[in-house]
């Protein structure tokens, strides 16, 4: 038997293995396996649809969110399902199903971005702080990080939901409340996670030999430590993304999340939709089935990054 | 200060690591060598000797808990165990370097070979960002990378081991250095590799009138480069001397037997290779003897009991009760 073999490589001097074209970093390696993940391509498609509904909707839809003027039509024993001139019909309150739907989706998006920026800032800054001092080391540094550690365990024995609902409370039912408690939530997510990696990472050895060369302090951790560390946390705040989203509808099902009437918001729908359910069941199934639509996207996309951005399974 | 005065001089170095708990460990003890201006200096011993840890102990790179550094490194006169962490971050990079064992580990993968090179070069010679690249070119050229423009872009997962520890040694004498420490800078890399970096690394040492303090377990690296030869074993150091007694008459049993234990091309097919019996763990405590002796082929009684002191017999320093003959003329049977 005869076993084809593949034409000799002549491989240049100083071009080792084929990963030596120029320019490929961390990132654009991570893109290259991201490409070639099925479930990255589609949680990708997933949360491109959600952002493109979200951005769009007042053009997918010529009817304004949240006005009743077809609740005439909402008996208390039926709400008119779909129509031609709403094809998924009206919700209880007489407005358009699909309208509510993409200014939902809108909602949704906005309060998930900003709610996650507020703790990705916010957790990371206090995580980089601990990090940063506890792999420096030496007395000073091991005080500030056992304090901020400290004070992120305190806000993590709160369950995340108590949280939120404690934040929300406190501040009102208005929209900056529902992000502020939903971002604070996540804060020691992110601060124990870039801390945990900045730590593991200031024992590597291009750490040490950064240090035989003199470089100061605050540029090892800025400029080497922290970039090396930083990859999961922006994971986590893909995924983190699918639980803010999650966690705007159950707080408006609890009644802390927007007050507003005239806001779309798929957790009130579903609130909306409880009494209804045996007559109309679409109600709740559309604003939910969206909500984890969107979760779902997030989070096969956000795996799917941690995967491609650990060096582990780079081949 | 005159030109023979050492510009490294090491006096009773002694690393202890204290771990709750457990007993303390002596790693290194009683270490005392001198490096004169331009001189290439070995530090030999196998692994757990104590050869990193003297290396990492002169440069103030050991972590300050669970370690106690006691005794003098005294680098042109100036104690650096007594100095500020900051006055060390300014002397380390530009008065003594330092190249790593690991190519692979020592730089940073996410940050561009570039940025690495001009760090150092903007550190500490407060030089703007088109002048240390223009350096750090120039640098990477020197040190044979060929297209250095587009290698300085790249990161390092994209280079080979061999030109990674190249751009290792040009960060390390980027600054032009007094004096170089090499841990071990070829054994992550190929045998043919090996080599070639060994005459970077000659050369460039050359070029800038440094010092080098090269710690390996391989004597052939040795016998190619250093002036000086420090064998250390268990931590202290057990002869010391030129590199051609040395290799001409090894008088310690350990460096008889290190120096056996190579494989010669021209023995016979089949000759037995000559090891050292036993482990470096299977050692006593120096307080109980000398360390070697449980290993020792040529030990007396009086090589338990005390410690042997470091002495200077015949022509150089020397750990050892009963040393071996000064005119033993071939090293093969020194190991049996």
């Amino acid at each position: 038997m005869t076993i084809p073999l593949p034409p000799s490589q002549v491989v240049p001097d100083g071009v080792i293995g084929l990963d030596a074209d120029p320019g490929v970093g961390l990132w654009r390696g991570a893109f290259r396996r991201l490409r070639r993940n099925p479930s990255a391509i589609i949680g990708a498609v997933m949360v491109a649809i959600f952002v493109l509904v979200a951005i769009t909707a007042p053009l997918l839809t010529s009817y304004a969110p949240g006005s009743a003027e077809w609740s005439g039509q909402v008996t208390p024993s039926s709400v008119p399902g779909p129509s031609p001139e709403h094809f998924l019909g009206l919700d209880r309150f007489g407005s358009d199903m699909w309208t509510q739907m993409v200014y939902g989706a809108q909602q949704s998006l906005v309060y998930g971005v900003v709610s996650t920026a507020i703790g990705l800032t916010v957790g990371a800054s206090l995580g980089a702080l601990a990090g940063g001092f506890g792999s420096v080391g030496g007395r000073i540094g091991d005080w500030v990080d056992t304090a901020v550690m400290r004070l992120v365990d305190i806000m993590l024995s709160i369950p995340s939901l108590l949280l939120a609902v404690s934040i929300a409370a406190l501040l009102g039912q208005n929209s900056y409340a529902v992000m502020i408690a939903i971002g604070a939530a996540q804060v020691p997510i992110f601060a124990r996670l870039l801390r945990g990696s900045m730590l593991s990472q200031g024992k590597a050895d291009y750490v040490l030999a950064a240090d035989a060369l003199g470089i100061r302090k605050t540029r090892i951790v800025m400029g080497h430590v922290l970039p090396n560390s930083i990859g999961p946390t922006i994971v986590q705040a893909t995924l983190n993304l699918a639980t803010a989203i999650i966690e705007v509808a159950a707080l408006s099902y609890l009644g802390l999340g927007e007050s507003d009437p005239a806001v779309a918001e798929w957790g009130r729908m579903l609130v909306a939709a409880q009494d209804r359910f045996d007559a109309a069941p679409r109600l709740a199934l559309l604003p939910g089935a969206a909500i984890a639509f969107a979760a779902l996207g997030f989070t096969l996309f956000g795996e799917a990054l941690r995967e491609a951005l650990d060096p582990k399974s780079r081949r | 200060m005159s030109s023979t005065d050492p510009l490294l001089s090491v006096r009773n170095l002694a690393v202890t690591f204290v771990v709750r708990g457990q007993p303390a460990v002596r790693a290194v003890d009683e270490v005392s060598f001198d490096i004169r201006p331009g001189q290439y200096v070995g530090l030999v011993g196998e692994s757990g000797s104590g050869k990193s840890v003297s290396a990492l102990a002169v440069l103030g790179l050991l972590p300050s808990r669970g370690v106690q550094v006691s005794g003098n490194v005294l680098y042109r006169g100036t104690d650096l165990l007594t100095q500020s962490d900051a006055e060390m971050r300014k002397l380390r990079g530009r008065e003594i370097a330092m190249v790593f064992q690991d190519p692979m580990s020592s730089l940073n993968p996410v940050v561009p070979v570039g940025v690495q090179v001009t760090e150092v070069i903007r550190r500490h010679e407060h030089a703007d960002k088109a002048e240390a690249r223009d350096r750090a070119e120039s640098l990477l050229r020197k040190v044979g990378i060929p297209d250095p423009g587009r290698r300085l872009r790249e990161y390092p997962h994209q280079l080979s081991g061999g030109m990674r520890q190249r751009v290792l040694i040009a960060i390390a004498l980027a600054c032009s250095p007094k004096l170089l420490i090499a841990d071990e800078p070829t054994t992550a890399l190929d045998v043919t590799i090996q080599a070639q970096v060994l005459e970077v690394l000659r050369e460039l040492v050359a070029d800038t009138d440094a010092a080098l303090l090269l710690i390996t377990h391989d004597l052939g690296v040795v016998a190619g480069l250093c002036d000086d030869v420090n064998v250390m074993y268990a931590g202290r150091v057990v002869e010391s001397s030129s590199r051609n007694q040395l290799f001409a008459a090894p008088r310690h049993p350990y460096t008889g037997g290190l120096l056996a234990s190579i494989p010669r091309l021209d023995a016979p097919r089949g000759a037995p290779l000559h090891p050292i019996p036993g482990s470096p763990t299977q050692t006593i405590p120096w307080d109980e003897g000398c360390a070697f002796a449980p290993r020792c082929h040529h030990k007396i009684d009086a090589c338990l009991g005390t410690a042997p002191p470091l002495e200077p017999i015949g022509d150089r320093d020397l750990r050892c009760v009963h040393p071996l003959d000064a005119k033993r003329p071939t090293t093969a049977e020194a190991g049996r």
